[in-house]
């Protein structure tokens, strides 16, 4: 098929604007996450914190901590991750306090994020960014 | 133009922007609030010679995080491997009936053990290590399969072993019938092989604190050993880990088991001697 | 029945009547993601423990939902409240569909 000069840009033009069009995969499933979690309302920045390592010493297990006062349930999400949910503490009447440790997985240097729900249905998330490095002999 | 294995270790070290050495910490290691652990220590005699000012313990090159996992044996995920070695000794095996508690009652009986091994053994004639003469109670006196080398049931019995003796210092012996041995664990120890023609002395005793790619390089000391790896979630043995370092230096490695890794073993657990048993303990 | 799968719990013998203590899980796991590929380029499927709860004298103290992303050898440390004696039960939910358990009973005064 013989292509005129003006088929030629064209066709160059959508290229291009293609490739500058956001990549939506792993931030918007984040997204998806998140909005499941709060129906959609309002997040507020702050009121819940994450405490992870600057620097993972190893990416196959990374120590967390999230807490939040006076939370229901917290959330944990891992931006950078093939699929973005990490877990879900649900707080209950026997709760001594609204915060819980653990140990993730992190495939690469990522945004970890925390979305905490609170007693008056209200919605707060925090995150940090870990980064998760290659080892050396170690492996 | 001659590329030799040191300039492409310091190729390596130099290539890390930022961060070329960093000194391992000052941290101390008490765990459970109870047992304190000795991390530093001075030279032993027979490494007088040696290009380094002390020994220390491989805690002290891991991240604040890392080493926090270690301070309670609920935060210890090696731990869990200790109850399943339990299980282990309680449990009848082999054609004579029975287990290890039939003859050795509690794993309380096993203080001190850990601390002296490798060592020689009269009866067979030959430096063992634990592994070994773990195999050779199960066969002899149970009638039982031996272990894998480096398998899960016999780094969960190395790790049941060993908490027995933590706290206290690594004290091998590397003369009279197990000098030999010793000698030829030195050479091996200090021999550059492989593609990259390395010695395990090029990288743990001329460039511990450094850092290779993101790896902080330590002394590469095993009295942490059996040790719970956050890199493979599980307990790791000696001989596994030599295993390792070898292929990692592009060597053709030994088998774990044989008689140069049990040289090797005897002449770094020396090297050691002095530090605390800590296993098992938590690396990257 | 996943292969030798134990839990390893901390929790205290004894307390005082509406104190605050810390609770720290630990359960042999392997957490297998899903994401892995065998020799052959085959995946491996997912198997993980998908759900813990604890529970003191019936009361939810925490109940976490679990993915993937979960490191091998699940860890919990959390916070429970005391009001009188009784036990906690440790519940793990595997994809499998076993359960775990685990109970331990605390004194009170």
């Amino acid at each position: 098929m013989d292509f005129t000069r003006r088929d030629t840009l064209a066709i160059g033009a959508a290229a291009a604007a293609v490739t500058a069009l956001p990549m939506p995969a792993m931030a918007s499933l984040t997204e998806d996450a998140i909005a499941e979690f709060t129906g959609g309302a309002d997040v507020a920045d702050g009121g819940v914190d994450l405490d992870a390592p600057e620097i993972a010493e190893n990416g196959n297990t990374v120590p967390i901590e999230v807490s939040a006062e006076g939370a229901t349930a917290i959330m944990v999400l891992a931006a950078g991750n093939p699929t973005p949910g990490v877990a879900t503490f649900n707080f209950g009447d026997a709760s001594g306090a609204h915060r819980a440790k653990t140990r993730i997985r992190l495939a690469g240097t990522q945004d970890v994020v925390a979305v905490a729900k609170m007693a008056d249905g209200s919605f707060a998330k925090t995150q940090k960014t870990v980064k998760v490095t290659i080892g050396g002999c170690g492996g | 133009m001659k590329f030799n294995a040191m300039t492409a270790v310091a190729a390596l070290m130099l290539a890390v922007p930022g961060v070329a050495s960093a000194d391992p910490d000052d941290d101390n290691l008490v765990v459970n609030g109870e047992i304190e652990m000795t991390t530093k220590a001075p030279l032993p005699a027979h490494m007088e010679d040696a290009n380094m000012d002390q020994i220390m313990s491989g805690w002290h090159f891991r991240s604040d995080e890392t080493q926090a996992l270690q301070m309670d044996d609920f935060d210890n995920s090696g731990m869990i491997f200790v109850d399943a070695g339990r299980d282990q000794w309680n449990a009848v095996e082999g054609s004579e009936g029975n287990s290890c508690a039939s003859c050795h009652e509690g794993p309380e009986s096993m203080e001190g053990v850990r601390a002296v091994y490798p060592k020689w053994d009269e009866e067979a004639g030959e430096v063992q290590t634990l592994a070994m003469q773990v195999n050779d109670c199960r066969e002899e006196n149970m009638g039982a399969e031996p272990y894998g080398y480096t398998s899960g049931q016999m780094a969960n019995m190395e790790a049941l072993i060993s908490v027995q003796s933590r706290g206290m210092p690594v004290d091998v012996a590397i003369d009279g019938p197990a000098k030999e041995t010793w000698e030829k664990g030195k050479e091996l120890y200090y021999t550059r092989t492989g593609q990259l023609e390395l010695s395990c002395a090029n990288c743990h005793e001329d460039n511990y604190g450094m850092m290779i790619r993101a790896d902080h390089l330590s002394q590469g000391q095993i009295n942490g050993f059996p040790t719970y790896r956050l890199k493979n979630a599980k307990l790791n043995t000696v001989h596994a880990r030599f295993k390792g370092c070898v292929r990692d230096t592009r060597a053709e490695t030994y088998k774990p088991g044989s008689d140069e890794f049990v040289a090797l073993e005897l002449y770094v657990a020396s090297r050691g001697n002095g530090l605390s048993v800590e296993g098992p303990s938590v690396r990257n | 029945m996943a292969k030798g799968v134990r839990p390893r719990v901390k929790a205290p013998r004894s307390a005082e009547a509406g104190e605050v203590v810390v609770i720290k899980t630990l359960i042999s796991h392997k957490m297998e993601s899903g994401q892995r590929k065998d020799s052959d380029g085959n995946v491996i499927p997912r198997s993980i423990i998908n759900r813990f709860t604890c529970e003191y004298n019936g009361a939810m103290v925490v109940d976490v939902e679990m993915h993937p992303a979960i490191s091998t050898n699940p860890y919990f440390e959390f916070e429970a409240t005391i009001p009188e004696a009784g036990d906690f039960q440790f519940t793990w939910y595997d994809d499998d569909g076993s359960v775990y358990e685990e109970t331990k009973t605390v004194k009170v005064g």
